[in-house]
């Protein structure tokens, strides 16, 4: 269904370079271009229609478990061809150079963890993992103000070196899962979450302190981290009551692959900037998504400026 | 098949007549099963109701006017539920319904939901007592004086009521969504399946139950499969059967170990390199899974094909029959509408001689093992109406040369779809669920199974 071919039309040996991650933006596209565009544009649209289908889960009944897991082995699939042909390293690194430094403290247990592992294993890429790290999850916390009862902390963590971008680039999905919460309802959060995005770090602490959003500035949080502002925000009324039954099963894996609950909600529009950022097709490959593109649509021209 | 006569007895498609259109308008139909007479059918919705038909008795004088399905009891099984603790809902969905072989005059279901399987008594009464003597007609106690004489109480003959209630709540064992229950050959336990665990209970225990499959791993970053469906054999009450969202099926015996992690036979078809793609794995997951009869063979679906496999051969299945091969170029659209994790489920005619499945746009489709004839059907009402014989379906691939009535690829509607299916045990009696209307075809030509 999608032809394995990798025509080259480059025959440079030039270009031999291009796969062991040559970081010029030129080589980015010539390795692009060395297997069929068609192939990997279709590769591309599938990856990104994937990670959409991973974090627009319908949260009022939990998701279903076996539809989730068989997304995260094809993304994984996906993954490790692309992987293997480099354009995985190409790609994040494109992404990595696109961005602006990151002002906003970013945090991940994922981050963490693959820092240290990855920081040693070098180059290779962690396995898209469909939940997002139950260890990740324990130790990470979410500072809550006032009306929760349990009270966490986030832990934070400043930019990983660029040689974990391949780690961290999808360890996010699933793990952002939960944070999809009912877009429809929460109009105030989005756009809260808006201005936040808008505006640089200093602003963070309005409004949604408690959401997460995938943050994409540095490359190698393109999708696997968590956005916390700092210091701890001032009281926003709505979403201290929203999220006033928090508790700290909500960081349990069980709970982020069976039962996602009504808490942080996660800002799609970090995700889709850095998808529209390698791919025309990026958004246009989701029918099923597309009424609720059509509203981050306008939102993320607003943040991407274009 | 087609429009050639049909010269062998066994799946005369001619022959199935749509027997009524049982409409149940309020909810789509999630489950269909008949018990092991055949005499009751049981379906359930998503608005958690259980409906019972039950099969009226051949009346003599018209020899051809077989036992029709008329409503026999309709009760609400489950409730929506929350649980606090992940702020979801609980579905009431009804997954799946078990019927347990009959032991004495009432029937006994097993139905459940997400979360909870409950057991049902269903029972007729058709006698009241009469002439209480401290009691009144309308159950009002009576003044004591004006009772000078004593009475013994009759039975008399009322109007058949069938009552339902709740014999058991098997409640809180799972932490994941129940896919599959079935009742042991034994009688007295049955097994419940969700995504991660099977766990086995006693009919009369509801506080606990046995863990006996257990696929989670210790670390959920390296959830890769999930179970999809579970059975137990029909005749050896120490063998079950699991499949898995890789295309496996694992044979189990409880004899082995009280843990049932290590199988005894695992089945499973190496894939073929030159058709790999990225939905392989997608469409290569079990839906379901069913016995045979004879308890010698598998049937297994998957998202294009249907296959029965010998219990003895774990190598590869014993025949393959595609569904809709059509499909095949459509994986990417079918996977951004999500239509390719439709769950089919599949069915076993009485002797284990055909196999049937449902497809899209309301086709269903039955295949012949010893034929290896095979004939696409419409569940609708168009084409259904009482005492009609179907007819035989086709569809052309795109572009492709077709024939009158013959439906193209890109015309099928996918929201119409038929996943559930049932075949009568013992005639060629078959319920159709599509969405929320359920047709019964009978074959009256060949009532006998072949």
């Amino acid at each position: 269904m999608f032809p394995k071919g990798t025509k080259r039309k480059f025959s440079d040996s030039g270009e031999e370079q291009v796969s062991s991650g040559d970081q010029s933006p030129v080589a980015a596209s010539v390795a692009a271009r060395t297997m069929s565009s068609s192939y990997s544009l279709q590769r591309q649209s599938l990856l990104d229609m994937s990670l959409i289908k991973l974090q627009l889960c319908h949260m009022l009944v939990e998701p279903n478990l076996c539809r989730s897991v068989l997304i995260a082995n094809t993304v994984r699939q996906i993954q490790e061809e692309m992987t293997q042909d480099g354009t995985w390293q190409i790609m994040t690194q494109a992404l990595a150079a696109a961005q602006c430094p990151a002002d906003r403290l970013v945090a991940t247990e994922v981050l963490c963890r693959q820092t240290d592992a990855a920081a040693q294993a070098g180059q290779s890429p962690k396995p898209f993992s469909v939940v997002g790290l139950e260890e990740g999850y324990h130790s990470e916390e979410v500072v809550m103000e006032g009306d929760v009862e349990t009270e966490v902390t986030m832990s934070t963590l400043s930019p990983v070196s660029p040689q974990l971008s391949s780690a961290s680039y999808l360890a996010g999905p699933f793990g952002m899962g939960p944070c999809w919460e009912e877009d429809e309802e929460e109009g105030e959060c989005e756009e809260d979450e808006e201005e936040d995005s808008e505006e640089c770090v200093s602003e963070g602490e309005e409004a949604d302190q408690d959401h997460l959003s995938a943050d994409s500035r540095t490359g190698e949080q393109v999708f696997g981290t968590f956005e916390i502002k700092h210091p701890a925000p001032p009281q926003d009324p709505v979403l201290g009551e929203l999220f006033s039954d928090v508790d700290p099963s909500y960081y349990d894996l069980d709970t982020v692959l069976t039962g996602m609950q009504s808490t942080p909600k996660m800002g799609p529009y970090d995700l889709l900037e850095s998808l529209s950022s390698h791919g025309p097709t990026a958004l246009s490959s989701s029918a099923s998504c597309r009424s609720d593109l059509n509203e981050l649509d306008h939102i993320m021209e607003i943040i991407v400026g274009s | 098949m087609g429009e050639d006569t049909d010269a062998t007895p066994t799946l005369n498609h001619r022959g199935f007549l749509p027997d009524h259109n049982y409409v149940t308008e309020a909810d789509i139909i999630s489950t269909v099963e008949f018990n092991h007479t055949g005499e009751l059918l049981a379906t359930g919705d998503k608005g958690g109701r259980v409906v019972i038909f039950q099969r009226e008795p051949e009346s003599k004088t018209e020899p051809f006017s077989q036992g029709e399905y008329n409503v026999y009891s309709t009760f609400q099984s489950h409730e929506p539920e929350f649980d606090y603790l992940k702020s979801l809902e609980i579905e009431e969905k009804i997954n799946k319904i078990r019927w347990l072989p009959q032991q004495n005059a009432a029937h006994f279901l097993l139905s459940t939901n997400d979360k909870t399987i409950k057991l049902w008594k269903v029972s007729e009464r058709d006698k009241r007592p009469e002439g209480y003597n401290l009691k009144d007609e309308e159950g009002r106690i009576k003044d004591i004086s004006t009772v000078t004489s004593l009475q013994v109480p009759v039975l008399k003959p009322m109007d058949l009521m069938v009552e339902v209630s709740p014999r058991r709540v098997f409640a809180n064992a799972h932490t994941y969504h129940v896919n599959s229950i079935s009742v042991n050959s034994d009688y007295e336990t049955y097994m419940s399946a969700d995504d991660l665990r099977i766990n086995l209970w006693h009919l009369d225990i509801t506080d606990r139950s046995f863990n006996i499959v257990d696929i989670k791993p210790a670390n959920m970053e390296d959830l890769t499969e999930v179970i999809t469906a579970a059975e137990f054999h029909p005749h050896h009450c120490n063998l079950f059967v699991y499949s898995s969202s890789k295309g496996t099926l694992r044979l189990c015996d409880m004899r082995e170990a009280a843990l049932c992690d290590k199988h005894s036979k695992l089945f499973e078809e190496p894939e073929d390199p030159s058709a790999r793609s990225f939905f392989s794995e997608i469409i290569s997951s079990v839906s379901d899974v069913k016995f045979s009869h004879s308890g010698r063979y598998l049937l297994t679906r998957d998202y294009l094909t249907a296959k029965v496999w010998d219990l003895n051969m774990e190598s590869k299945p014993l025949e393959t029959y595609q569904v809709h091969d059509y499909l095949r170029s459509k994986l990417c659209s079918l996977y951004e509408n999500d239509c390719i994790f439709d769950k089919f489920e599949c069915a076993w005619n009485g002797s284990d001689s055909v196999i049937m499945t449902g497809a899209y746009n309301n086709f269903f489709r039955m295949f012949d093992r010893n034929t290896k004839r095979d004939v696409t059907l419409e569940a609708s009402r168009e084409s259904s109406k009482p005492r009609a014989v179907l007819k035989p379906r086709r569809v052309c691939a795109a572009g492709g040369k077709r024939r009158k009535d013959d439906i193209s690829v890109d015309s099928l509607d996918f929201t119409k779809k038929i996943l559930h299916t049932a075949w009568h045990p013992n005639e060629n009696i078959i319920a159709i669920a599509a969405t929320n209307n359920l047709y019964i075809f009978q074959d009256k030509l060949n009532s006998e199974m072949h």
